[in-house]
């Protein structure tokens, strides 16, 4: 609570997401309230994207990392805890998103709470460990911040987390079937509205935690603990890897997926508050 | 190679791109000592030290720290030894007590951290965020923090750079502690007086090499560097009179005074006493300085520590 940074985008942004969201999409339609609420807290979880790969950049940059390399603490237990303490300070966030659901958008069920905590879990570990594995290979605070734009824009405009999937272009859908983004926000507005149990999201929940898997092993083996020491040109290859369990997942969404025929099921659960108008343009 | 030393050093090479940064670095430390490695800057004594912790690797040669190599001994490594970092911060939102609990929660025995807040004088800033600290306090809780372990072997990388006298002379005091707590201790500096004052012997460093290494003491009488007696006199004296009283080399006049370097200092005095007698001339002020170990480096490499 003390990095103005992380309050903005893991608090204060999300909440006010879900006001815009519920207030103005959903137009106080408490019917609305669960499609919507599960796009803020796929929101809620990718920021961990943001806050952990600039965290760790600064504590390089500022040579606080080398500190604790004179330390017993090695590379992985030095990544583990900050996942774990990302992970303790999303949750109150996520637990306020609900509260503020119920008792200003009157929203009624809480969906599949186990499903919702496993997804929120795994994901907020998922996108945490991108954010470590952009860390590791960038050398600047500037070049993580380029790129870090460039993923997040792409998370927040083409997953379905701002822009309902159906809505999107079919080209665009072509593409978001292969982003981590998208299985998080349609596994959540799956769990919220459908009460989706953990057996029939599967795929989604084993995608993004091989995801984070690799992720973390990635990161830990390209971990720098020296500002001047350079990112090696391979790291780059060893990065793309993260991605692998999506392009797997995205292939096979794409041959006998139904993500597009959920996401548009979903979709329906709030046609009345949302326009047909604005849903069709 | 002195068997037994807590801290053995042998040939030294290590390379940053085209700059030899260490050229042969060879020394030993023994238990209890404080030992300083002198050197004006990119001299190789950061290099020296963060090889010794562990943080770089030498192109070639070895280290040992308490009989293990810190590359590969891990924990154990760790776990003996406590630094004081020259380039190194703490979150800036993180408070004085949370850096002491957090450190000393990494190691299987520690400090306590209100001991180590008194001891460093950190007591009132015990809430005090990193980024609130003066540079002194900064410092301290480095001290601190490189305590926290209670290690065997403390390396201080420019303990007090940067630091003003009064607060340099409050890391001196800490060190004299530490030494009285028979802690080996090396100590990088490029500060003089830091290393006559604080260690038991001195590595002179230069251009990646040891040039010049023993006691303070026997450093200063091992070399030909020449004492300085500052005379005043009643009258002027003839230009030269006193360049050839016996054991001055040089003589030089400034302001009031004349300034004699000496290399058998009694016998000057007396043959001084003996020609402003002569002279009918009488003595107003004689001070003597032995030579520091800032001339040693002059007369060693014809630069100065801070040139």
């Amino acid at each position: 609570m003390r990095n103005r940074a992380f309050l903005f985008f893991s608090l204060i942004m999300p909440l006010a997401f879900l006001f815009i969201y519920a207030g103005i999409f959903g137009r106080g339609k408490a019917q609305a309230v669960p499609y919507l609420l599960a796009e803020v807290l796929a929101l809620t979880v990718m920021g961990s994207f943001w806050g952990l790969s600039v965290q760790l950049v600064t504590f390089r940059e500022q040579g606080i990392l080398r500190r604790f390399r004179v330390t017993p603490v090695g590379a992985s237990a030095m990544l583990a805890s900050s996942l774990v303490s990302n992970y303790f300070l999303t949750l109150p966030t996520i637990a306020i998103e609900f509260y503020l659901s119920r008792s200003v958008f009157h929203m009624t069920g809480l969906g599949n709470v186990l499903s919702i905590f496993v997804l929120v879990t795994i994901g907020t570990v998922t996108f945490a460990s991108l954010g470590l594995i952009v860390a590791s290979v960038t050398n600047t605070m500037q070049e993580t911040q380029i790129i870090n734009q460039i993923i997040w824009f792409v998370f927040l405009f083409i997953s379905g987390a701002t822009i309902p999937f159906p809505l999107l272009p079919g080209a665009v859908q072509a593409v978001a079937v292969f982003l981590p983004a998208t299985y998080l926000v349609s596994g959540l507005q799956r769990a919220m509205i459908d009460h989706t149990n953990l057996p029939n999201l599967g795929m989604y929940l084993a995608s993004l935690g091989g995801c984070a898997l690799i992720a973390f092993v990635v990161s830990a083996q390209l971990f720098r603990w020296e500002p001047e020491s350079k990112a090696p040109r391979q790291a780059k290859m060893w990065a793309a890897a993260a991605v692998v369990p999506f392009l797997l997942l995205g292939v096979w969404e794409s041959v006998n997926g139904d993500l597009r025929s959920h996401a548009m099921k979903d979709l329906q659960s709030i046609r009345e508050p949302y326009s047909m108008e604005r849903i069709e343009h | 190679m002195l068997s037994g030393a807590t801290i053995e050093v042998n040939s030294l090479t290590k390379r940053y791109g085209n700059v030899e940064a260490l050229r042969g670095v060879s020394f030993a430390v023994n238990e209890g000592e404080v030992f300083g490695l002198l050197g004006p800057n990119g001299a190789g004594k950061t290099s020296t030290v963060e090889i010794l912790e562990g943080l770089r690797t030498p192109d070639s040669g070895s280290v040992s720290v308490c009989g293990l190599d810190p590359q590969t001994s891990g924990a154990e490594f760790k776990y003996a030894i406590g630094a004081a970092l020259q380039a190194t911060a703490l979150p800036d939102k993180m408070r004085v007590h949370e850096a002491l609990d957090l450190f000393g929660s990494f190691y299987p025995q520690r400090r306590g951290t209100q001991e180590l807040l008194r001891r460093f004088g950190l007591e009132e800033k015990r809430n005090a965020f990193y980024s609130q600290l003066s540079g002194g306090q900064k410092q301290r809780l480095a001290l601190a923090m490189a305590l926290v372990n209670n290690p065997r072997v403390v390396f201080l990388d420019e303990p007090t750079a940067g630091l003003d006298p009064q607060v340099r002379r409050e890391i001196y005091d800490i060190v004299e502690e530490l030494k009285k707590e028979k802690k080996t201790i090396l100590i990088t500096t490029h500060y003089i007086e830091e290393a006559e004052k604080l260690c038991d012997r001195v590595a002179i460093v230069d251009h990646g090499k040891v040039i010049a290494l023993g006691t303070p003491r026997e450093l200063k009488q091992r070399s030909g560097a020449v004492t300085r007696i500052t005379v005043r006199v009643a009258k002027p004296e003839i230009n030269g009179a006193l360049g050839n009283l016996e054991g001055v080399t040089e003589c030089r006049a400034e302001a009031d005074d004349y300034l004699l370097y000496s290399t058998r200092v009694p016998r000057t005095i007396v043959a001084l006493v003996k020609h402003l007698e002569e002279k009918n001339n009488e003595l107003v002020s004689l001070e003597i300085s032995a030579p520091s170990l800032e001339d040693i480096f002059l007369e060693l490499t014809g630069r100065r520590l801070r040139d």
